[in-house]
């Protein structure tokens, strides 16, 4: 009696569950949806060639603006590549010290000082580099100005070292223990067993944060805006850059409405979005052949 | 025997250098607050807390955007919740393995690693423009919520499959329905996840400066919060939008480091509070 009473409510709230799940799969459309739309004029009217390797970005030129962002394209590349060459081997060996060196105690207390490190905002990173890294470098390398895509590489580096460190120390900590045993049975020393048994075997975990780390710098922002310089050279690790993020954001607050520089921004937009869709893509592989192994 | 010292070198090199990386991150933790404390703490003042900025009476305060934040994390989680919360129970509870649960969890996976500059840009043209509600805290608010959906939705998955099919199997054996089961059985038995997970979501909240520079406003000045056209039209910096328009556009590096330095205190505030809350069951 009860029961058949309750019914409709089910139907109606399983129905209410489902399109809340939906709402993410629509926002994401949405999202794509709007990009394609807003970013493809700009494309179309530049012609993408010109676009993706046009070298001159020059927007606000009244009579003859020119919208090439290969400049841009390659610091974002080169930016993430720098962040991922010094940024992977600090937390590679933090990952290891946390999930097999560090004394329980102590890392018990190092975990949450990393995740205090993924939870300070990027405008704090941003202004830490701009006062303290930039007049540094400007110092030790006698330069006119110290913004440049080294100080950016720097900044972007400490900013992946937490998510890094999270995935590598998760996936060396699902290393199987009789693995560990058996190459420390052999006779192998700790230190061997944890570089050549143990991060073998969690390679996919570890390529998982490598690719993550590229997402993270290729979608940041806010800190490297206030350490780059901001013009768009082709990129030279003491020039002053511009990243697609930092293109975006540098001019969004001043192009008007319907422009063509507006149209341009939503292009670098689309191409960030896509950039950042094959980097899904390669995660979702490297992490779905750890499941499978 | 030559081979036995190269062993011996390589051995200690990598014993040594796990310790080294542990101690450049850190150390880069313990430079970057020291340096914010360093310079942020001689500008912190009680006055600067409570107060609104005035050029007149030459008197800085970061009151409103204080408020501004507080704002947008409330609005933000209030939106991202409901939604959060029931994708995360029908992915879980009701359809697990179909193709709809699939295209829900390459979307939330999608969304979680998209960079905020494009939810900015959508956000400024989604909100602000074609629903009319201009550069508003409100705008900022529901791109924010997009933006932490998936961090709700993962989070309360967690907590939901860590309660023991028995206690489902028992509220479905008394004969309760399935939603019946979830409200009084799974639910109040995941709280602490699900709260956790909020935590967390305000964390992001906090953090986040790109979506709000260019979908929330500017304006340091005090907002009318107290009708509810004032709610819907309040437009203005959150702390971290503040940073940046002081240490980028005003040159005023004191309260830029003063306002980093609340922003480090709250980070370790949420921190430490989603760890606890998160930990006891």
């Amino acid at each position: 009696m009860r029961k058949s009473r309750e019914r409709p409510g089910e139907l109606f709230m399983g129905v209410l569950l489902a399109a809340c799940a939906l709402a993410a799969v629509v926002f994401l459309l949405l999202i794509a949806l709007y990009l394609i739309l807003a970013g493809l004029p700009a494309i179309r009217k530049a012609g993408l060639g010109e676009f993706l390797l046009g070298t001159v970005w020059d927007s606000t030129n009244a009579e003859a603006p020119r919208f090439g962002i290969l400049p841009m394209l390659l610091t974002s590349l080169w930016g993430a590549a720098g962040a991922v060459v010094l940024g992977v081997p600090v937390g590679f060996f933090t990952a290891v010290y946390l999930a097999k060196a560090a004394p329980r105690p102590l890392a018990r207390v190092l975990r949450p000082a990393v995740s205090l490190l993924a939870g300070i905002p990027s405008v704090v990173y941003g202004l830490v580099g701009m006062c303290a890294l930039v007049p540094a470098l400007r110092a030790a390398l006698d330069l006119p100005a110290g913004d440049s895509l080294l100080a950016a590489v720097i900044v972007l580096a400490v900013m992946i070292l937490p998510s890094v460190i999270d995935l590598t120390t998760t996936a060396l900590e699902a290393v199987p223990r009789e693995y560990e045993e058996g190459s420390l049975a052999l006779g192998a020393t700790e230190a061997e067993t944890w570089l050549r048994v143990s991060a073998p075997a969690a390679r996919s975990g570890i390529a998982a944060a490598v690719v993550l780390g590229v997402g993270r710098a290729l979608g940041e922002a806010m800190a490297i805006l206030m350490v780059a310089g901001n013009v768009p050279n082709m990129p030279g690790l003491l020039r002053s850059v511009r990243f697609l993020t930092t293109g975006i954001a540098i001019e969004m607050n001043y192009a008007s409405p319907g422009s063509l520089q507006r149209q341009a921004l939503f292009s670098i937009g689309l191409v960030l979005f896509v950039f950042i869709l094959l980097v899904n893509l390669l995660l979702n592989r490297t992490l779905k052949g750890r499941k499978g192994a | 025997m030559a081979k036995g010292r190269r062993r011996r070198a390589w051995n200690l090199l990598a014993a040594a250098l796990p310790r080294l990386g542990a101690l450049v991150t850190v150390g880069l933790l313990a430079f970057v607050a020291g340096y914010v404390l360093w310079r942020g703490l001689p500008g912190l003042s009680w006055a600067l807390l409570t107060q609104e900025e005035s050029v007149l009476h030459g008197q800085v305060g970061i009151a409103p955007c204080i408020l501004n934040t507080v704002y947008v994390i409330a609005v933000s989680l209030a939106a991202a919740l409901p939604l959060g919360v029931g994708a995360a129970v029908y992915l879980t509870e009701y359809a697990p393995r179909r193709r709809l649960a699939a295209a829900v969890e390459f979307a939330a996976e999608t969304l979680s690693g998209l960079p905020s500059i494009l939810y900015a840009m959508v956000g400024s043209i989604l909100f602000c423009t074609v629903l009319g509600l201009q550069k508003s805290l409100l705008a900022g608010s529901l791109t924010l919520a997009i933006m932490t959906l998936p961090t709700v939705i993962r989070a309360t998955q967690e907590s939901l499959k860590t309660v023991p099919r028995s206690y489902r199997e028992g509220a479905l054996g008394l004969g309760a329905g399935k939603w019946r089961t979830v409200r009084t059985v799974v639910l109040p038995s995941s709280v602490r996840g699900i709260a956790a997970g909020c935590i967390l979501a305000a964390g992001r909240v906090v953090g986040e400066s790109a979506v709000l520079l260019y979908t929330a406003g500017l304006s340091t000045a005090m907002q009318d919060f107290s009708s509810l056209s004032g709610l819907v039209k309040a437009s203005g910096s959150t702390l971290t939008v503040a940073l940046y328009v002081y240490a980028k556009e005003r040159s005023d590096f004191t309260t830029a480091f003063a306002v980093a330095t609340v922003l480090l205190f709250l980070t370790v505030l949420l921190n430490l509070t989603a760890g606890a809350v998160g930990r006891r069951r």
